[in-house]
Formats: structure tokens, C-alpha cells, sequence
């Protein structure tokens, strides 16, 4: 491997001579040389007997474990794209082309990274491991802001990124990108998902107080979550920030009390959604009646992680969810199976996303018979697929965002094994969550760059 | 330092000093090949932080004023450079000129206020200014940061100048020095260049009586208070100095890589180049540089190591030992780094108290003594010496 | 009134926290001399404290779960259960409160720890170097921690009894709708009482006597004969224990998770820089009067005059104070000021 990089080094060192003379002419002579890379694109594994794939997870700070596990689920998709272990969704993935002789023939090897939950280390990370490791792809991430931030990296850059776990509208919408492909789903879906079980549970006329975190993605899934609830007939009594991280969600719960709204939503993720979510069932929120009926708490979003950090507060509390392990499917069997046998605890949600986003590459690279990026993308784009736990799913072409089933997910009341923390609720049709691919503008960009 | 020089072998011995700086600096693509480190990425990094760490140096080294809030300089020269490109043009010249100039704005407003007080007070000061900046950079002024998702140039930005020059793109430009793009190698020499700039600018400060003063600011602020020098206005211009660099260097960040996102500005961020600095060797002139290439090394080479990669590192070992070796080195490398960043601050101060400059210094005088041994009572001045005369 | 009723309880038991943490550090400062990045970290393992109690309480018997049948996954009946029925179910509610038996001896060892093997050593270096160390070792103690128990929070139950909230309304004459979390109001009484103690210990006892002379002149008791290294190691000791037993009883307000002291770390310097360097009347004021102006500037009628308050307003407040009174509220001259 070592006379790998070195080779790889010096080759990018005699491009930066290049690109170094070529500094002291005219422009015209840079286009050129451009045109000429173009031709054989950056990081081709061209005659190498392997491919490098790039997991760029956090190994550091609040989201650690969910880096580790999607680290883990990475490990697993490359041993079995490369015909080892029991094969996992591979079996299941339909219509699938991988052969399990790694991808296009080359052994898969991966090269790992801490993206750190921020966008700068991210970026960092992500570009080790195109300019020094030259990997073919990259993928992995445990939060939006990274995943838009090494979004329009891969386009810069001209390599896939395949998107971990991003929950964000602006993913897909805003900042969408012609090199990234998302396979989570996101704030919107999770609206229009929730919203309909929310007024089954607990009726029309319900007064709803937010407490979103105050950045980005907080924003959009209160907005998501507003305006589906909205619709039904709810009322939005009052939407407050608080501040990321705030850890203490005392100052912000008070005013709850005497607001005269009836459900709480909990628009939080992370570390902040496991204080919110306790403290508010320590002010006593989950015993109350208000107007006369039972005050009720919501978290959106849900991870079992998260839900184990929780603990008992989260019990029956409802959420949404991209994939949970108890499902009822053979792929999600084959995979929990998989993964349990390797690591010995079922896979999270971040897990599973990660897991098939790998795979998908794969096979889209082998359908398309080559890895230029443009064309790998082309073939993605559209494609159809099922057996991978989420049930029927496209990535759609025009916002690159996968269609598919949503879970409403709740709380376990009383969980048979400390992985059992969540039921799923309903498993609500893609029909019912679909949106326009050109909702919430940006442009995805050019295939060539 | 116990040795004197004559003006004229100051001088001679700081031309030597520069330009091996600038010798090492360029030539990094080669020499760090054998460490992992030779992709332009890194190498950016380094040259860019080392510019944050040595433009810190001037104000902590030289003053000792402790600020805990200098990468609020960082970010603001990173928002301003990405601004730049947005609105006027994405040549990256008129950026860094911005990012120099509101960054050094934001110090002097910020300076004037904190230098008012001293000590810790002075940190907390500067530490309070950063984390508000941060705050609300990440929350109430999103439209203008953008928030989480960072800043980042459009297709639609109206880019004036560009536009008025050759018309609308199709594409999203990239970041150039008149056609040379900055991304890769061109953008490591370009920053490079910058860094032997900046280099360059810190000795003179430090050699100047300007630097003098400062340091008179740092043995005794009193003494000099009651001699009648008013020390404030030059611990403020140490301090904008500072914040020049730093913008300097949060502008280089947006050109290299243009993107701007509000944990540039957080506590931690400014933690790192205190501790830079301190690892390198404070008051040091190359310290500070060597302390952000041993950090960003870190961060960058350590955490990227996994069980793959430390399996086929020690696959020369019996397969017993090799997994035992894995698992221990496992715990230092990939999710463990910070392990190493914590365990190597605790080491190297407590037994090498003026950072890595002192080991360097240490090692040079005993070749040194070894050398000369009949004559150990007298200590000649190695470059590590000149380098830390400004102590 | 309601509301600012609930905004003031709410201060009260995020001050105790930031007060206790204060506390510990002023020690620190005010009689080593000793800048302790760590302190935020020491806090944190108060927290893990409570969490090992509670894992200690509930080892467990495992019974192999037969509905799983992917991989092994096994049901765990604590032994404490299995023995005492509901007795040993009660002992476990207990773990956080219970965890101070544990925490305190625990603390005092690894603060007597550091100081004999670390700290003692940075008395006559500088702050830059203190800062360095210390950071280090928080960074080292929080590896430790997430890789003994993962990055994830852990949940901790406050005891049954004071897990729902209390009808505080009622009992000063308001709308029952003003209810408070049980748990709160013991921490904040937990916080005065621990710092009552912490006082009339350093105010009513011999070696208190002595501590306090020591932090206004080392060298003048030195000059008495008297081991005042000795002593600093047991008030370093008291200072980690007062974090410990912050951290402990904070479990079932805030997850703990490993990170959990660098949050702290920062505001608690604030407080400590507020309160003026030195002084631990003046670093328990600040906690508390830094905690409720925190809860107020978060009511929506503030926030909907000035945005973004909330965020910033503990580092508005320092500034502000800093600025009118230069060595904080009840600050010293010539303490730490160069």
C-alpha cells in the first residue's frame, strides 16, 4: 500500500509541476491541461487490482457512537462487496449486479477518517482521502452541516459522496449536488409522515408548542413539521429557539407550562433531544391535562441511540425513523443477522444508511461497467431498487433524494432486550410523503467538473 | 538570551534563519512524503495555521496577554473572504485584502475593550467576545453566515466585478490568483509564500523596538506604567497585529477551500492555537509553526488510522503479538487520537517546558557540548538559539 | 408571575451547578495559584461516578433472550433483585443519591492523586503551562471515560419519590400550574448545603484558619512553620470532591455522556472570572446570579426584544461586569492578574 501512495504521490507532485509552469503562461494552456485530466479522472483505480472507498464518520465528540456504528456497518458492506462473510442485503438486493469479487472486478479497500461533527475537519478529512489516499468515493456522516459542507466538496472534487445520516431539507433542496446522493430520509418526509398518526393519536384540536434548535436543520424540520401539522387542523401556539447544545433545557420547558398548548415537539437531535426529551418528563409534561386532555411530547426524529440515552422517558413517546431492525422483511433480516453475528448488537438506523449507500454505489458502478463518476451518477439517477430494508425505493434524478417508506416509530413501553427501545408504529407509503423533486430549489450542477 | 550578537550578526543570522525557513516551507512536499503528509490539503493547513499560530505569537509571546478568543479573527476573515468572492470577484487577492482589513477592525474594537483589563480577566474578556461571535453566527445571523450549513459561493452570486469582466458563468468558479486555481499544490504555494511573508514580518516586529516594548510589556507592565509609557496603545497594536494574521489566515482558509462555518470561531478553536503555540514554544519564532504542523498532523494522520491499516503496518509481526500490538496502538490512533493530543500536551510540558523549540534547543546544545567539550563552559548560539532570542 | 417565579427556580438549580463547579475552582485558584483546565473533566467524572454505582447496584444474572433470534441477546436481572425482591429494586432506584458514598472517596483519591503526581510540580510555572497541562489531562480522562462507557449519555433515574414535580405554585399561593421538577429542588438545596459546608469548614475549623491565611499570603504561614503543601493537597482534594458531587447529582438533570465537562468548562471560568478571581463568596454569587439572568434572558418576551439574548447573555454579563468593576463582583487586588 505504502508504494502505492508513494506512486500516487509523485505523480500529484509532477501534476503540480505542471500546474505550477503552466502558472507563468496564459490561461488558454490551463484549460487545456484540464481538458486533459478530464479524460482520465481524478483517482482512477484504471489498472490497480483494488479501489479505495473513503468512510468519513465521527470518531470524536457527541455523535461518536454513531460514527463507530456506521464505521462498522462500512467494514461489513466492504467484506461482503468483496465475497467475504454471509453476504448480508447483497442477497436480497434486487436488481442487483454485484458478483461479490469486490467492485468491477477490483478488491474493495477503504480508508477511514474523523470528520469531528464539523464542517472544516470534515472537508479535511474528506480531502485526505481524495488527494493522499485517492479513494474512488467517500461516504458517512452523522449530521447536516456536514453533509452539505463535504456535499459541495465532492462536486469540486469530481468524487461521489454517498450521504450518511442527514436529516436536513437543505441536503437534498438548497444545497443539493450533482455528486451527492442521499439515501436518508429527511425533515419534510418526516412531516407529512408524522402528522397524519399525530391527529389518529391524539385528535384535531390540538395546541402544539415547538423547541427547536436554533440552527439550519431545526429550523427546516419545524417548519416541515408546522406545516403539515397545520393542516390538519392544528394550532402552532409558539415556536421557541434554543441554543445548540444548550444542555439545560430548564429555562425553555418553563414557559411550556403555562402556555396553554397541549403537545410539546421536540424538534432536537443528538444530545440535545436526550436532555430535552428527560427534562421535560421531569417537569411532569407526560402526567398533565391541559384543555382537558393528556399533554403529549413528540420527538420527530428518532435514533435508537438516542432513544437509548433517553431512557424511560422516551417510552411511548412517537417519532419517525429511515429503518429499524425489528422490521419484518428479509432484507432487514438478512442484514440485522449480518451485522449482529460480526459486532454481536443489532445495527442502528446510521448503520443501515450507511450499509446500503455502499452498496449502492457499487452496483451502480458495475451497471454502469466503468467508475467515471459522470456516468456512475447517470446510472444511479432513476434507479429503482428493493430489498434493502425500506421496501420499494428510487433515487430520484432530480434532487438525488431516495423515495421511499417512512417509519413512525414509538417508544417501547416495556422493551424485552436493551435493543428493542422502539416499535414501529406504521410504516407509511412513499406516496403519502412524495414532493416534487423541485421543491425547495438549488441545482444539482453539472455531471462533468 | 545570555549571548549578545553584534546589530550586523543579528541580521546575518536572521537572513540565514529566513530563508532556511523558506527552504523547509517549499520544499514540504518532498521532505514530508515519508510522514503521510505530502497531499496539498495538509499541507495548506499547515502553512495556514502555522500563519494563525505565528501572528498569535506577537500578541502572546511577545505581551504575554493570553487571549482565548483570536479564532473569532479566524472566522470573521473567512466569512469576509467568502463574501468577497460572492459579491465581487473570486480572484482571492481583494479577499485576503478584506479578510485582513474587517478582521483587524474586529480586533481593534475588541482589543480596545479587553486590553482595559489583564491577566485572566483579559482572557476571559476576549474568550466572552469569540464565544458571542460564535453564538450567534450559528443562530440569529444566519443570513449572513449561513449558519450550520456554512457559507459557500453560488452559481448565482452576482460576483460584479467578475461578471463585468467576462460575463455570467455557467459553472460555480473556483478560487484563483488570476487563472492559477487555488485549489491543490497551487494552493499550497500560494499560502506558502504567505507563511514565509508572515515569517518574515514577525522577526522584524520581534527584532524592532516596537517588539522591545512589548516584551518590556511582558516582564513588567507596571515598571513601565510608572516610567510614564503609556503601554496600552502598543499592547493594541499587538493585538491587531494578531487579528490581522489571524484574518490573514481565516481569508487563506476561504481561498483554498471556499466554505466558512461558524465552529472556526468556537472556544475550541481558539484553544488550538494557545496550545500550538505553547507546544511549539511561546515566544519562539518558529515554534509557534512547528506546534500547528504537530497539531494538524495529528489531527489529520492520526485519526485516520484503523485496524486495516495498523494490521498491515505491523503484518511483520507473529500473528499473536501483531493483534496484541494492534489493539494496544488502537487505542491511540483513529477514535483514540485525542488520547495522544492529551497524553503528548501533558508530556511535552512537563518535561520540555518550553515546548518542542526547547527539546530542539536542548538536543543542539548537547551535539554542541559534545562538539566542544574542552570548552563546555561556553555555549555557542545554534539557529534554534537566534530563533528563541525573542523569549 | 407566574413565569418569573419558574424562571427563578429555574436559576436557582442551574446556578447551584455552575456555583459547586465555581467553588471548586476558586479553591484552586485562590489557594494554589493553579489554573485547572481539568476541572470541567472532574465534574464529569462525578457524573461516571453515579453511573458506576449504578452499573455496581445493577450487576446482573443473564438469561438468554429467546425472541431474538438474529444474535445472542440476553435479559438481565440484577442480582439485587434476585436476592432482596423489592428491597434491592428500591436500593437501585437509589443509585444517584447513593452514588455519593462512592463519589466522595472516589474524588478525594484522584484529587489527592493529581496534586501529589501532577499538579504540585506547576505551583511555580506559568498559567500557559498550568492551562497545557491540565487540558491534557481532561483530554486524557475523557478518552478514558468513552472508551470504558462509549460516547453515547447514559440514562440516570432520579429515586421514584422525586422523579415527578412539585406543586410549588400551590404552596406559595399561585396558579397550580407552576410546578417544579422534585429532582431540581433537591439539587438545589444538595448545592447550598454542600457549599454551607465547604464555608464553615474553612471558616470554623483550624485547618480552615490556615487554608484561608494561606490563600492571602503563602509565604508569611510558611514562615510559621506550618506544612502548607500539605494542606493545599486536601483542599485540592475538597475541590474535586465538591465537582464529583456536583457531577454526580447533576446525572438526572443532564445524561451524563463524556464530553459533559467541556460544556462546563468554559461557563464555569466565566463565573469564576465574575465572581472575581479568588473569592468564594463572590464565585457562589456569580453562579447563582449568572443562572438566573440565564433563565430570564430565555423568556420569550426578552428574547422577542433582543433576539438571540439567550445565547450570548453570560458573556454580555461578564463583559459588562468585567468592564464597571475590574476584579469581578467581590474580586482581590494582585490575584492572578498578570
Amino acid at each position: 500500500m505504502s508504494q502505492f501512495d508513494e506512486e500516487n504521490g509523485r505523480r500529484k507532485l509532477l501534476k503540480a509541476g505542471l500546474v505550477l509552469g503552466a502558472a507563468g503562461l496564459a490561461a488558454p494552456s490551463l484549460i487545456y491541461t484540464r481538458n486533459a485530466w478530464a479524460a482520465n479522472f481524478r483517482n482512477d483505480p484504471a489498472k490497480a487490482k483494488t479501489v479505495m472507498l473513503g468512510f468519513n464518520v465521527p470518531l470524536t465528540g457527541a455523535y461518536a457512537d454513531e460514527g463507530a456504528d456506521e464505521l462498522r456497518a462500512f467494514k461489513l458492506a466492504v467484506k461482503h462487496l468483496n465475497g467475504e462473510g454471509d453476504g448480508g442485503m447483497m442477497k436480497t438486493f434486487k436488481p442487483s449486479q454485484l458478483k461479490g469479487n469486490g467492485i468491477l472486478g477490483k478488491k474493495v479497500e477503504y480508508v477511514s477518517g474523523d470528520d469531528q461533527t464539523k464542517a472544516d475537519a470534515a472537508r479535511a478529512s474528506a480531502k485526505r482521502m481524495i488527494e493522499k489516499d485517492g479513494v474512488i468515493m467517500f461516504s458517512g456522516c452523522s449530521s447536516s452541516a456536514v453533509a452539505v459542507a463535504t456535499q459541495a466538496l465532492a462536486q469540486e472534487m469530481g468524487i461521489i459522496y454517498m450521504v450518511g445520516l442527514s436529516h436536513s431539507n437543505d441536503t437534498t433542496m438548497k444545497d443539493r449536488r450533482r455528486y451527492g446522493f442521499r439515501h436518508f430520509f429527511n425533515a419534510y418526509m418526516s412531516g407529512q409522515a408524522l402528522a397524519p398518526i399525530l391527529q389518529d393519536e391524539f385528535g384535531k384540536d390540538r395546541q402544539a408548542y415547538h423547541l427547536t434548535a436554533d440552527y439550519t436543520w431545526g429550523w427546516t424540520q419545524e417548519e416541515s413539521i408546522k406545516n403539515a401539522t397545520e393542516k390538519l387542523g392544528w394550532k402552532t401556539v409558539k415556536a421557541v429557539r434554543t441554543p445548540l447544545g444548550a444542555g439545560d433545557f430548564s429555562q425553555y420547558l418553563t414557559p411550556v407550562l403555562n402556555s396553554g398548548a397541549d403537545v410539546l415537539i421536540l424538534n432536537h437531535y443528538g444530545k440535545d433531544m436526550v436532555n430535552s426529551l428527560t427534562q421535560a418528563v421531569q417537569f411532569g409534561m407526560r402526567d398533565k391535562q391541559v384543555n382537558g386532555k393528556r399533554f403529549e411530547i413528540v420527538v420527530p426524529l428518532y435514533s435508537r441511540l438516542m432513544v437509548q440515552g433517553a431512557g424511560d422517558a422516551a417510552k411511548g413517546i412517537l417519532g419517525t425513523a429511515n429503518w429499524h431492525w425489528t422490521l419484518k422483511d428479509e432484507a432487514t433480516k438478512a442484514f440485522a443477522k449480518s451485522f449482529g453475528a460480526e459486532y454481536g448488537f443489532p445495527p442502528s438506523q446510521a448503520a443501515h444508511t450507511c450499509y446500503v449507500q455502499t452498496l449502492l454505489y457499487a452496483n451502480a458502478c458495475e451497471m454502469a461497467g466503468t467508475f467515471y463518476p459522470p456516468e456512475v451518477i447517470k446510472t444511479l439517477e432513476g434507479f429503482k431498487f428493493d430489498g434493502m430494508g425500506n421496501g420499494p425505493t428510487e433515487y430520484r434524478a432530480g434532487d438525488h433524494q431516495c423515495m421511499k417508506d417512512v417509519l413512525v416509530m414509538r417508544g417501547v413501553q416495556k422493551p424485552a432486550n436493551k435493543f428493542s427501545l422502539l416499535e414501529v408504529v406504521k410504516v407509511v407509503p412513499r406516496a403519502q410523503v412524495d414532493y416534487p423533486a423541485t421543491m425547495g430549489g438549488g441545482e444539482l450542477g453539472p455531471y462533468q467538473v | 538570551m545570555s549571548a549578545r550578537f553584534e546589530p550586523g550578526d543579528v541580521a546575518r543570522k536572521d537572513n540565514l534563519l529566513l530563508m532556511g525557513f523558506a527552504a523547509a516551507v517549499l520544499t514540504m512536499p518532498l521532505w514530508m512524503q515519508p510522514f503521510g503528509a505530502a497531499y496539498p490539503d495538509l499541507l495548506q493547513r499547515f502553512a495556514i495555521f502555522g500563519i494563525f499560530a505565528i501572528g498569535f505569537n506577537i500578541l502572546f509571546g511577545l505581551t504575554g496577554y493570553l487571549s482565548f478568543g483570536h479564532a473569532a479573527f479566524l472566522g470573521v476573515g473567512s466569512y469576509t473572504a467568502v463574501w468577497a468572492f460572492k459579491l465581487l470577484t473570486v480572484n482571492v487577492l481583494p479577499a485576503i485584502v478584506f479578510a485582513m482589513l474587517v478582521s483587524g477592525l474586529f480586533a481593534l474594537a475588541i482589543g480596545f475593550v479587553s486590553l482595559r483589563r489583564s491577566g485572566i480577566y483579559f482572557s476571559i474578556l476576549t474568550l466572552a467576545f469569540a464565544q458571542m461571535c460564535y453564538n450567534l453566527a450559528y443562530s440569529v445571523l444566519t443570513p449572513i453566515t449561513n449558519g450550520e450549513t456554512s457559507l459557500q459561493i453560488t452559481r448565482t452570486d452576482p460576483r460584479v466585478l467578475d461578471t463585468w469582466i467576462s460575463g455570467a458563468s455557467a459553472l460555480i468558479p473556483a478560487t484563483n490568483l488570476f487563472g492559477l486555481e487555488m485549489k491543490g499544490y497551487p494552493g499550497f504555494y500560494f499560502c506558502a509564500a504567505l507563511l514565509i511573508g508572515a515569517f518574515y514580518v514577525a522577526m522584524r516586529i520581534s527584532r524592532s523596538p516596537f517588539g522591545t516594548m512589548l516584551r518590556a510589556i511582558k516582564s513588567n507592565q507596571n515598571r513601565l506604567n510608572y516610567t510614564g509609557v503609556h503601554t496600552r496603545p502598543y499592547a493594541l497594536a499587538a493585538f491587531v497585529i494578531s487579528g490581522v494574521y489571524a484574518g490573514l489566515a481565516g481569508g487563506l482558509l476561504a481561498c483554498t477551500d471556499p466554505l466558512a462555518g461558524a465552529e472556526r470561531m468556537q472556544w475550541t478553536a481558539s484553544g488550538e492555537v494557545v496550545l500550538m503555540t505553547i507546544l511549539g514554544g511561546v515566544g519562539t519564532l518558529l515554534g509557534p509553526f512547528l506546534g500547528a504542523v504537530i497539531i494538524k498532523f495529528l489531527e489529520n494522520i492520526f485519526s485516520a488510522f484503523n485496524d486495516q491499516t495498523l494490521h498491515s503496518a505491523f503484518g511483520f509481526l507473529p500473528d499473536g503479538l501483531e493483534n496484541v500490538v494492534v489493539q494496544v496502538t488502537g487505542l491511540f490512533v483513529g477514535e483514540g487520537w485525542h488520547l495522544t493530543l492529551g497524553a503528548l500536551f501533558m508530556l511535552l510540558v512537563i518535561f520540555l517546558p518550553g515546548g518542542v523549540m526547547e527539546g530542539v534547543r536542548r538536543v543542539g546544545g548537547l551535539l554542541q557540548g559534545l562538539k566542544a567539550a574542552p570548552r563546555a563552559g561556553v555555549r555557542r548560539a545554534t539557529p534554534a538559539d537566534s530563533a528563541a532570542s525573542g523569549e | 408571575m407566574d413565569a418569573a417565579v419558574l424562571q427563578l427556580l429555574n436559576g436557582l438549580d442551574k446556578g447551584g451547578a455552575y456555583a459547586l463547579i465555581a467553588l471548586g475552582l476558586t479553591l484552586i485558584f485562590g489557594t494554589l495559584g493553579v489554573v485547572n483546565f481539568a476541572h470541567g473533566a472532574l465534574f464529569m467524572i462525578g457524573g461516571f461516578c453515579a453511573v458506576t454505582t449504578q452499573k455496581l447496584l445493577t450487576l446482573s444474572k443473564s438469561v438468554k433472550d429467546e425472541s431474538v433470534t438474529f444474535f445472542d441477546s440476553y435479559t438481565k436481572i440484577p442480582y439485587l433483585k434476585l436476592w432482596w425482591g423489592e428491597t434491592g429494586e428500591r436500593i437501585i432506584d437509589y443509585s444517584v443519591p447513593l452514588s455519593i458514598l462512592l463519589a466522595i472517596p472516589v474524588m478525594l483519591l484522584i484529587g489527592v492523586a493529581i496534586e501529589r503526581g501532577l499538579i504540585r510540580h506547576f505551583y511555580r510555572r506559568t498559567h500557559a503551562d498550568q492551562i497545557l497541562v491540565t487540558f491534557g489531562l481532561a483530554i486524557v480522562l475523557q478518552e478514558i471515560v468513552k472508551a470504558s462507557f462509549g460516547a453515547n449519555p447514559i440514562p440516570m433515574p432520579a429515586p421514584a419519590v422525586v422523579a415527578g414535580s412539585a406543586a410549588v405554585g400551590s404552596w406559595i399561593g399561585l396558579s397550580d400550574a407552576v410546578s417544579y421538577p422534585w429532582w431540581r429542588l433537591v439539587y438545589f438545596f444538595f448545592s447550598v448545603a454542600v457549599i454551607s459546608a465547604v464555608f464553615a469548614f474553612l471558616r470554623f475549623t483550624t485547618f480552615g484558619m490556615v487554608v484561608r491565611a494561606g490563600m492571602r499570603d503563602r509565604e508569611t504561614v510558611g514562615l510559621f512553620g506550618i506544612d502548607i503543601e500539605r494542606r493545599f493537597t486536601i483542599v485540592f482534594g475538597i475541590a474535586v470532591v465538591v465537582a464529583g458531587l456536583a457531577g454526580a447529582m447533576y446525572t438526572p438533570i443532564l445524561s451524563p455522556d463524556y464530553h459533559m465537562g467541556m460544556e462546563f468548562l468554559v461557563l464555569s471560568f466565566v463565573v469564576v472570572v465574575v465572581g472575581g478571581m479568588g473569592s468564594l463568596g463572590g464565585a457562589v454569587a456569580a453562579g447563582f446570579l449568572l443562572g438566573i439572568l440565564q433563565s430570564f434572558a430565555s423568556m420569550n418576551e426578552v428574547k422577542s426584544l433582543i433576539p438571540g439574548i439567550d445565547q450570548i447573555i453570560i458573556y454580555l454579563v461578564a463583559v459588562a461586569i468585567l468592564l464597571v468593576r475590574p476584579r469581578g463582583l467581590m474580586g482581590r487586588a494582585g490575584v492572578m492578574e498578570t
